[in-house]
């Protein structure tokens, strides 16, 4: 298994895409990837959270209880799903929007100020890209050109316009990781 | 000798199975007659439904289905929507349209579609033994009414005609009675209208017949058409209720 | 070879079935499956002749299925337990007709209301009948996303071939799940002509009837001897399933749909603490897999059926084994997915 990850925001914050984004680019570079959205009410508001499976081999179990990785968006994320993150995991955390530190020392953490980079690019909502640019140059899992292969099937119509900013805003986040 | 009378074409040898005095034979009768009028008998599909009409399969000469209790709407639906050059009517009792299967001709009514609904309202439950039915009138005896119907616990009989005639998707309604042939006559103008409708695609028609139930109500055929005439057609009207300029 | 799609399931299976030529859906939005409805919505006003309807109930849905299959169209329904109980009453006219249509059921935890999470509780509705009367439909459990395509696909193959309603027998997860799928080129197959019983007008033959009932008991009896004739040729020829490491297994598996998917995780797992597992995933619920199961029992004695239900497709497996090995069952319910843990946890007790 390459990846076994939980992102978890609240509603708005643009969590399922991430996750589809980065299974749809792990497919186009052939590999097999599971995708679950939490369901239910609290997709009217309040936290939401997705799964994301990669792996070279058929993937079985879908369920992910014991992530590798966390990417927790805000507070209420963190608090949720810190403890159940696999020893020598990887935490990225949205520091613009989380301020209380880690309470385990087993793992590791990154933490972006995704907020207020997005904001300065111009476009708040750009904060899930720049974490997602942060967690693609650090996991290595996929490339980013293929990341903005996937960008461009997702952002159809309309939203063809924000290609640049996310471009902008995944390229930021690679660039706050050290590899 | 010239033939002046015969069995319509859209009418099979099947002898009718309805008791004396039952209203089924004439309406079934008509129908055929429009059928037949209107040349469409090998396009039709008919829909009977549970109750007393459930044989109607094996009286009409045109392809058939049965349909669950109150369902026939549902089913026409998806007939005509998979073969909309099609005909295709449902003939239904008064449990079968307005007890169980009220919500099924409410929505089939209101998403106008082009199908022609065949009525029978006699008042009562005839298959099953004679049990109230919503069209039953106020104070009227039936099996599960003994006391008579009572509007404080039972509620008051429901008119179907003009109910769905509120609707903008209904293209024809009206609401007819057999007990006489000057009503008979004017029965099957209503029918044609209904096939008409749909013939020119103007949307959802239905014709309400009211009709007897000597059995069941403990009449003579005689007495029974008296009874309806006397106690039915005051509180049903005659009449259309909603017609397409073009129909009318 | 088709290009590869990141797909949700419930999407999944409305493209499957629009391409084997199911053009009129109708069905009422009830989570976790609206999705296909909406797909439905999106795509069919697209197609010349075909129909999308929002049904007012579940009753109007499925009676617009077997009015649609009445014509010898496609069609298909879908929804999820609690829905597809207000289905039952047309789902055995239909079977008592004779009708070919497909039914999803993307099932979610029960009793009543339940819950909106994945279940498997509804398997013996689903595989015993579900409404009145002696019937079956063919079950189809698909464990992928891929495989929801292709047992779509398959289910109206085998609806048209024995005229006889099937059930995709899907959850919640299942439908919600994102997967890669291909579309697969398929291969033509011979499927009998419906032109002989098809209510299409009476024009140049006799007049057809469709009449799910007779009031001669005799006669009712042999309308029930026929359809279940059919049952008969299904057992003999459509059984499917995945067997799995079933060569010197200390116990077997039997599971299906996702928590089959679990059970593969969990021998994987089981492996690297040197126990040795198999699996039995019946792909079709009805038949079931009796022979394959009955086999197995003959060199393994240990068997563990796991579901998200409290022991439903145990019992078919019981009947199978018939005695012969060892059956264990675990099982969570009410929306709640067992874990793979747990489940290795439950056979380390049968193995001790």
């Amino acid at each position: 298994m390459l990846e076994r990850m939980i992102i978890s925001g609240f509603g708005g914050q643009g969590i399922m895409l991430m996750g589809r984004l980065l299974a749809y680019a792990a497919m186009l570079e052939g590999k097999n990837v599971a995708w679950m959205p939490s369901y239910g009410p609290e997709m009217r508001g309040g936290t939401a959270n997705c799964t994301v499976l990669i792996s070279k081999e058929e993937i079985g179990s879908p369920i992910v209880s014991h992530p590798k990785t966390l990417i927790a968006m805000n507070q209420p994320s963190l608090d949720k799903f810190e403890p159940n993150v696999n020893e020598d995991g990887l935490i990225i955390l949205n520091d613009s929007l989380i301020e209380r530190k880690l309470s385990r020392n087993d793992v590791n953490v990154i933490r972006i100020p995704a907020d207020d980079i997005a904001d300065k690019l111009g476009n708040s909502r750009a904060a899930n890209m720049v974490v997602l640019g942060a967690y693609v140059k650090k996991s290595g899992v996929v490339k980013m050109e293929t990341i903005f292969k996937a960008l461009e099937k997702a952002l159809t119509g309309r939203n063809q316009k924000l290609m640049d900013i996310n471009k902008k805003a995944l390229k930021q986040g690679a660039e706050l990781v050290k590899q | 000798m010239k033939k002046v009378f015969g069995r319509p074409k859209s009418l099979t040898k099947d002898p009718f199975t309805y008791c004396p005095g039952c209203h089924h034979g004439i309406a079934h009768r008509l129908v055929a007659e429009v059928l037949d009028e209107f040349g469409i008998r090998e396009k039709t599909i008919g829909i009977s439904p549970v109750g007393c009409a459930v044989f109607t399969y094996a009286f009409f000469d045109c392809d058939m289905i049965c349909a669950a209790h109150g369902r026939a709407p549902s089913v026409a639906t998806g007939m005509k929507r998979s073969k909309p050059d099609s005909i295709v009517f449902t003939y239904q009792g008064d449990g079968d349209l307005a007890a169980i299967g009220m919500g099924e001709i409410v929505h089939t009514a209101n998403r106008g579609e082009s199908i022609t609904v065949i009525f029978i309202n006699n008042a009562i439950y005839g298959m099953t033994g004679g049990q109230m039915a919503p069209t039953t009138l106020v104070g009227q005896v039936t099996q599960t009414s003994p006391y008579g119907r009572d509007p404080k616990t039972m509620g008051y009989p429901i008119k179907v005609a003009e109910m769905l005639s509120t609707l903008k998707g209904v293209a024809y309604i009206s609401r007819v009675a057999l007990s006489k042939p000057a009503y008979v006559l004017k029965a099957k103008k209503a029918i044609r209208k209904a096939f008409q409708s749909q013939i020119e695609g103007k949307g959802f028609s239905l014709v309400e017949i009211l009709s007897t139930c000597p059995t069941n109500w403990g009449l003579s055929p005689i007495e029974a058409s008296k009874w309806l005439e006397e106690n039915m057609i005051p509180y049903y009207p005659l009449g259309e209720f909603k017609t397409p300029e073009e129909v009318s | 070879m088709g290009e590869k799609i990141l797909m949700k399931g419930n999407e999944a299976i409305g493209e499957a079935a629009i391409r084997v030529g199911c053009h009129f859906y109708f069905g009422y939005p009830i989570t976790p499956q609206s999705e296909l409805a909406a797909y439905m919505s999106k795509k069919l006003p697209k197609i010349k002749n075909a129909a999308f309807i929002q049904a007012e109930s579940e009753i109007i849905a499925i009676n617009m299925v077997y009015g649609a299959a009445s014509t010898g169209a496609r069609t298909m329904t879908s929804s999820s337990s609690t829905g597809i109980s207000l289905k039952q009453e047309g789902i055995s006219f239909i079977a008592c007709a004779e009708l070919p249509c497909v039914i999803v059921n993307m099932q979610r935890g029960g009793p009543g209301l339940g819950s909106i999470q994945p279940g498997q509780a509804d398997y013996f509705q689903a595989t015993k009948g579900g409404g009145h009367g002696d019937y079956h439909l063919i079950v189809l459990a698909p464990s992928s996303v891929q495989e929801l395509v292709d047992l779509t696909m398959d289910a109206f193959d085998l609806a048209d071939k024995y005229t006889n309603p099937a059930m995709i027998l899907g959850d919640g997860l299942i439908g919600q799940m994102m997967e890669s799928v291909e579309f697969k080129e398929r291969k033509k197959i011979d499927l009998p002509d419906k032109k002989g019983w098809i209510l299409t007008g009476c024009k140049g033959r006799k007049k057809y009837c469709i009449v799910p009932f007779n009031m001669d008991p005799y006669e009712m009896e042999k309308v029930n001897f026929k359809i279940q004739e059919k049952y008969n040729k299904l057992k003999e020829r459509e059984v499917r399933y995945e067997a799995v490491n079933l060569d010197n297994a200390d116990l077997i598996i039997v599971a299906y749909g996702t928590v089959a998917r679990i059970a593969k995780t969990v021998i994987q797992n089981a492996k690297s603490e040197g126990i040795n597992i198999g699996l039995i995933r019946p792909i079709t619920l009805f038949p079931f897999p009796e022979s394959i199961i009955a086999e197995a029992s003959k060199k393994v004695n240990k068997f563990l059926v796991v579901e998200m239900s409290l022991g439903q497709m145990v019992e078919d497996v019981k009947l199978a084994v018939n005695g012969k090995a060892e059956i264990n069952f675990y099982g969570r319910v009410g929306g709640v997915v067992p874990t793979q843990s747990e489940i290795l946890n439950e056979i380390k007790k049968y193995l001790k």
